[in-house]
């Protein structure tokens, strides 16, 4: 049944969104779709938008126009701070973890923000490398585990709808393993995931669609199923 | 008679008292500019008129409408924190996306705005504050004596800052505010209102000056000056301790101000440079200060 994803509702539409920082206009009416659900990725080089589009829809880019939407209510113009309370949680390219935090005050940090969550133990379970750390400082576990941290931490909240940005990044392969079993099993669990990666090989394992993108602008959509026929096109758009 | 280092005891003692006496202000001063220099990187030059501003309030509450000392000890401080929040609503928060120099021009400015309208209404003369009923007289320890009012100074501060070290250190919204200060733009992408919080954050802050003012009342009085006197050493022990550190301002508060005192004992002389003088050493060994990261 090729269809039954898309007869899904749209959880997240984002329509002709153009964003700017200070002077320079960064994204050129990027349009896109996230459904409940599903794990869709944005694919693309380096400075084709897909950080500042994250960074669109949590609300904190300069200025931006268009339309996001998320469960039908429109985010732009909305405070930056009420937009995860509506359950979307962001992990950021640069991890952001703390360094004047414990690890433990890391994990509890963002708000619950609805029901729903996942408990501090099932977190344990699914990033085994976090336990019995709670007390060490943020910034001295390795780039993997401040990584499996950054997308612990949203879990609790009771956000369906998680934002990922280039989780993979400079980790080992082995780390990328373990962080790709930890998405597959949050995608089992029913979040939705909209993912910014540069290894599609990575992507390509876990991700139902991805969107490419180019210098601002969202210029294809290649269902993972048909990934193998438009290899071509994707190593042409990537440069690889 | 005993002496030590040929010193009588009473006036070491005693010297040390006033110091600690001392340090008790200068660390509830260098907390409040510690807490708000940390979250919204503004060095608050206003910070000493707020605190004379915090004894003024308890005077007037006193003169004109009666309200004593300990009432005075809840109502000031909180009335110093409202002109904070609404300092920091209506101007602080414009300036945030310029330098660090527009805020410290824009708090001097306020600061002078603040000692020179208080200077026009009750003049340069202190007014006198009366020590509470309950804490007049003192106890004879055996090496000295202790007026109960300046103990009491002592312990008050040091409860509040160490209170003020937990809620930072301890709790989750201390956990919010440490966040903040590294990352605010993450923080807000939480969910928290990060720009309330920051308000918030400088209303506490001066909130902490007002305290420290009405304390003051009592022992130093209450006079349109007192605070510009004081502020100068109070920024020498934020250098000292680190910019930004909770615990640096706290430490270095009390340390400082005994230094001070035991300087008055065996070289009199020095005593109001010994603090500058140190600032002048630390700022060449480290110079973030003695419990300053380097950013």
């Amino acid at each position: 049944m090729p269809d039954a994803s898309h007869s899904r509702t749209a959880m997240l539409e984002v329509d002709d969104l153009h964003a700017f920082y200070g002077e320079s206009h960064v994204l050129h009416g990027v349009s896109l779709e996230v459904r409940q659900g599903e794990v869709v990725t944005l694919l693309g080089r380096n400075g084709a938008g897909k950080t500042t589009t994250m960074r669109s829809i949590m609300g904190i880019v300069g200025k931006r126009t268009g339309s996001i939407k998320f469960q039908g209510q429109p985010l732009i113009g909305m405070a930056p701070h009420k937009i995860p309370r509506l359950g979307i949680g962001y992990v950021p390219e640069e991890r952001g973890i703390f360094a004047s935090l414990s690890v433990d005050e890391n994990l509890t940090l963002p708000p619950v923000v609805k029901e729903g969550g996942m408990t501090v133990p099932q977190i344990y379970e699914l990033f085994p490398n976090l336990q019995g750390r709670g007390s060490t400082q943020g910034t001295r576990l390795s780039g993997g585990e401040q990584q499996m941290l950054a997308i612990a931490r949203i879990l609790r909240t009771g956000a369906n709808l998680i934002l990922l940005d280039e989780p993979t990044e400079g980790l080992a392969p082995v780390i990328i393993e373990q962080i790709g079993v930890a998405v597959r099993k949050l995608k089992q669990r029913g979040f939705t995931i909209l993912l910014v990666e540069q290894n599609f090989r990575f992507a390509a394992t876990i991700a139902d669609r991805h969107y490419v993108m180019e210098e601002g602008q969202v210029v294809d959509m290649i269902p993972n199923d048909q990934l193998a026929q438009n290899m071509e096109k994707l190593h042409e758009y990537l440069g690889v | 008679m005993p002496t030590i280092f040929g010193i009588p005891p009473q006036a070491l003692f005693g010297q040390l008292l006033l110091g600690l006496i001392n340090g008790s202000f200068y660390a509830l001063l260098s907390l409040g500019l510690a807490v708000i220099f940390g979250m919204l990187n503004v060095i608050n030059f206003a910070h000493g008129a707020l605190y004379m501003l915090g004894a003024f309030f308890a005077w007037l509450l006193m003169t004109q409408v009666g309200i004593g000392y300990w009432w005075a000890l809840l109502l000031a401080p909180l009335a110093v924190g409202a002109v904070g929040v609404l300092l920091e609503k209506s101007l602080l928060s414009r300036l945030y996306k310029l330098d660090h120099l527009y805020g410290l021009l824009l708090t001097f400015g306020i600061a002078l705005m603040i000692e020179g309208l208080f200077r026009h209404l009750y003049g340069v003369s202190g007014q006198p504050y009366p020590i509470p009923r309950e804490l007049t007289g003192g106890q004879n320890l055996g090496f000295m004596f202790l007026p109960n009012y300046r103990g009491w100074v002592v312990a008050a501060s040091l409860v509040v800052c160490l209170a003020t070290w937990y809620a930072i250190e301890r709790t989750q919204l201390g956990a919010y505010l440490r966040a903040a200060t590294e990352n605010p733009v993450l923080v807000q992408a939480f969910g928290i209102n990060v720009p309330r919080m920051v308000t918030l954050t400088y209303g506490f802050g001066v909130a902490l000056a007002g305290l420290a003012g009405v304390l003051a009342a009592p022992i130093y009085q209450v006079s349109p000056l007192m605070g510009s006197n004081l502020i100068i050493v109070v920024f020498a022990v934020v250098v000292i301790g680190g910019m930004g550190s909770i615990l640096g301002a706290v430490l270095t508060g009390y340390g400082l101000g005994l230094l001070e005192g035991l300087t008055k004992v065996f070289y009199p002389e020095a005593s109001n440079i010994v603090v500058f003088v140190i600032m002048a050493v630390v700022l060449m060994i480290k110079p973030a200060g003695l419990f300053g990261r380097e950013r």
